[in-house]
């Protein structure tokens, strides 16, 4: 909608639509010249770390999985492996293994939500997924039945899809015997199928649109030395960044912009940067399964791709990887012995802490890009303070900048269509609002 | 903030669905998934129901008024205190969606924390002056009549479908009032307060979950709010005879529902902020 006086253009839209959360985005343009691009996250604030203060170690898990209903397992297992950790606890062999496969589940129900009910309208000119489903019945069931799936891991796995109940510090509360996963496995190979189809089908929906775009951010994500980051110790960027978790804060600078609940986050010295699939992707392609590097050779993707509006072929590849990844830790699956290692005691507890705190920092790769938790515990097992860093809030200079890039070269089409080019610009990073309150109304201010 | 996109979603001529309308406070965006986790069923859905307001899934929306609307979330801003107004006035029925729209939700600890808002802003925000927000964080029946509560952290997807449902034909949803305890020995589940000591809130805590807590063998948290006429005194008691210090108990019966009346006042009373003007 265009507003204004005589000299003044002022072009306006609402809350930004398909994407999880509150939030708009204004953009002001004098003498036909851009002069500023804000995205204001007007989701309320809830104040989770300040309420974390004083819960027991073994909370966070649960609590801080209510920060996101789209990837509440990056939450959960952020936050284990940071209270984890704080503790000197190292859960790796099948334990480890069903958190990965728990994990595939998310990437596959969040992209599987992101590629087909937010981000697929924006390239055939829909308002929404039902829209779409006129148009393509067919490719909108076949998402349905993908993100059912991963739906399906996580129930298995986690007990919920939403705000799973299975997931503790230290393990499971249960784990599924072997047969429980071999269920599943049917599904898998025939979610690896359909996965395969969609990338060719938003390859195909990329191309349509026009000429790749080519936008110079810094990637960051999780490093791991032979699997595509997910869960991991270090830190890696594209320019030479290699830190260990417990650094990141030295090298993560979070600010404040007035008008906005959501922190923004920049690399110290260094800037802007950008996490989630294009940072994956650019960082580890050469450790995708098979079957997603030559679904990603058949997408026409290269070995690095800075397309934001690429983004969805790499998230379908991320979905085939994530089936064909599942599908091998299902296979090897040995139901462990015990479902969680044992925890300190309280008298082992204090003993291990003494009078002052220890520390735990935790990172994983939520389906939108890294997520770290930082706890300090007493040695009555009571978190004296949290941080957490979500990946919108890092994001959100990254999104900015490609607002104007994308709006600056499309000053002269109507308002109408700058809207929609600029929301697409924010979607092609699939922010998750509720999780940074610490993001988005499109303002078009012309004079 | 949704006014200038009006006239996007003008309702076609001949189209007689129901229109929804699916609003958000503060909230995780989990209980409106919910909707859109309906793989089998959505499109369906939407053969009957129009999205008229539904930010998450469309981006054509009107101004109502709305045969039905779903609101997530608890009220925290005073600017959501008159948006929850003006979406009652354009609702003929007002469905609220989950512990954060019935009951206030985590961040409802916020009305029981030792500390006040202006500490939380400060520990959280840098500078904690440009972060407007109230006390205390209330249910949306605090604010204006409410037609129907949907339990749960999350709720469930096929009580949602049920309220659809009912609504289509007329009728009162089939929603059970029991307590988790009654869905736990219903699937045959061993008791994992007796047999494993675990602390549980099953015999306060509404059923509608299916006993998920106790299938995977931890006791429940609690997360679809209490039961009708629950008696969690008694239960308290019960654990602190367990041997559960009152630490742990406040933290238990504290979380997703802390605010909902008949856990807040568990284990001990505490001063309602929203009524002491904090």
């Amino acid at each position: 909608m265009t507003q204004g006086s005589d000299d003044r253009r002022i072009v306006n839209t609402g809350a930004l639509a398909r994407v999880e959360g509150e939030g708009a985005m204004r953009v002001e343009i004098v003498d036909g010249e851009l002069v500023a691009v804000h995205l204001d996250i007007y989701e309320p604030p809830r104040f989770f770390e300040a309420l974390l203060r004083g819960r027991s170690y073994t909370e966070p898990p649960d609590i801080t999985a209510r920060i996101c209903g789209i990837c509440p397992v990056a939450y959960q297992l952020s936050a284990c492996a940071a209270t984890e950790d704080a503790l000197n606890l190292i859960v790796d062999g099948q334990l480890r293994a069903l958190r990965h496969l728990l994990y595939c589940g998310e990437w596959i129900e969040s992209h599987a939500l992101h590629i087909h009910l937010l981000h697929a309208p924006d390239f055939l000119g829909c308002d929404s997924v039902v829209e779409l489903a006129n148009l393509d019945r067919s490719a909108v069931e076949r998402g349905f039945e993908i993100k059912k799936i991963g739906n399906r891991i996580m129930e298995v796995v986690g007990g919920r899809a939403i705000h799973p109940v299975n997931v503790r510090t230290g393990g499971f509360h249960r784990v599924p015997t072997a047969r429980e996963l071999r269920v599943l496995r049917d599904d898998l190979v025939r979610g690896l199928e359909l996965a395969d189809e969609v990338v060719d089908w938003v390859a195909w929906l990329v191309a349509e649109r026009g000429p790749a775009w080519n936008l110079d951010h810094e990637l960051v994500a999780v490093d791991h030395p032979t699997e595509y980051p997910m869960m991991g110790r270090s830190i890696r960027s594209d320019r030479g960044l290699t830190i260990d978790v417990a650094e990141l804060l030295d090298h993560v600078e979070e600010y404040q912009v007035e008008g906005s609940t959501a922190l923004h986050a920049r690399l110290l010295e260094r800037g802007r940067y950008l996490v989630g699939p294009l940072a994956r992707y650019g960082l580890a392609a050469d450790r995708l399964a098979p079957r997603a590097a030559e679904a990603a050779r058949r997408g026409g993707l290269g070995p690095i791709c800075r397309d934001p509006f690429a983004s969805i072929i790499v998230r379908a590849v991320e979905v085939v990887h994530a089936f064909a990844t599942a599908i091998e830790l299902v296979d090897a699956y040995r139901r462990p012995a015990r479902p969680a290692l044992p925890l300190p005691t309280e008298v082992e507890l204090r003993e291990r802490v003494g009078p002052g705190t220890c520390v735990g920092h935790g990172v994983t790769e939520a389906p939108r890009g890294l997520l770290y938790h930082r706890y300090r515990v007493g040695g009555d097992g009571l978190i004296s303070d949290a941080v957490i860093v979500p990946p919108t809030a890092q994001n959100q200079p990254a999104i900015e900048r490609d607002l104007w890039a994308v709006v600056e070269r499309n000053l002269h089409r109507p308002d109408d269509e700058l809207r929609r080019l600029a929301e697409m610009a924010i979607r092609n990073h699939d922010p998750c609002i509720s999780c940074a309150t610490h993001f988005l109304d499109l303002t078009v201010e012309r004079s | 903030m949704t006014a200038d996109r009006s006239g996007d979603g003008e309702v076609p001529a001949g189209d007689d669905r129901v229109s929804l309308a699916v609003w958000k406070f503060a909230s995780c965006d989990g209980c409106q998934l919910t909707l859109l986790d309906c793989e089998d069923e959505l499109l369906a859905v939407a053969d009957r129901f129009r999205f008229a307001h539904f930010l998450e899934a469309s981006s054509a929306v009107d101004d109502g008024p709305f045969d039905v609307s779903l609101v997530e979330g608890s009220i925290t801003t005073a600017d959501d205190v008159s948006r929850i107004h003006d979406i009652r006035e354009r609702s003929a029925v007002l469905v609220t969606i989950g512990a954060c729209a019935n009951a206030g939700g985590v961040q409802a600890l916020r009305n029981l924390a030792d500390v006040d808002v202006d500490e939380l802003r400060s520990i959280v925000y840098p500078s904690p002056e440009l972060i407007s927000t109230l006390a205390s964080s209330t249910p949306i029946a605090d604010h204006v009549e409410v037609d129907l509560e949907l339990p749960g952290c999350p709720i469930d997807r096929n009580q949602l479908l049920e309220v659809l449902a009912a609504f289509l034909a007329g009728r009162a949803p089939n929603l059970p009032t029991t307590s988790v305890c009654v869905e736990c020995k219903a699937r045959d589940l061993v008791c994992v307060a007796v047999a494993g000591a675990e602390p549980c809130l099953g015999p306060v805590t509404r059923s509608g979950c299916g006993a998920l807590c106790p299938s995977v063998g931890r006791g429940c948290y609690g997360c679809f709010g209490p039961a009708e006429a629950a008696n969690t005194s008694s239960l308290v008691e019960r654990l602190r005879g367990d041997g559960v210090d009152d630490g742990r108990l406040t933290r238990l019966l504290h979380t997703f529902n802390a605010w909902a009346p008949g856990f807040r006042d568990q284990p001990v009373a505490v001063a309602d902020p929203t009524r002491s003007g904090r």
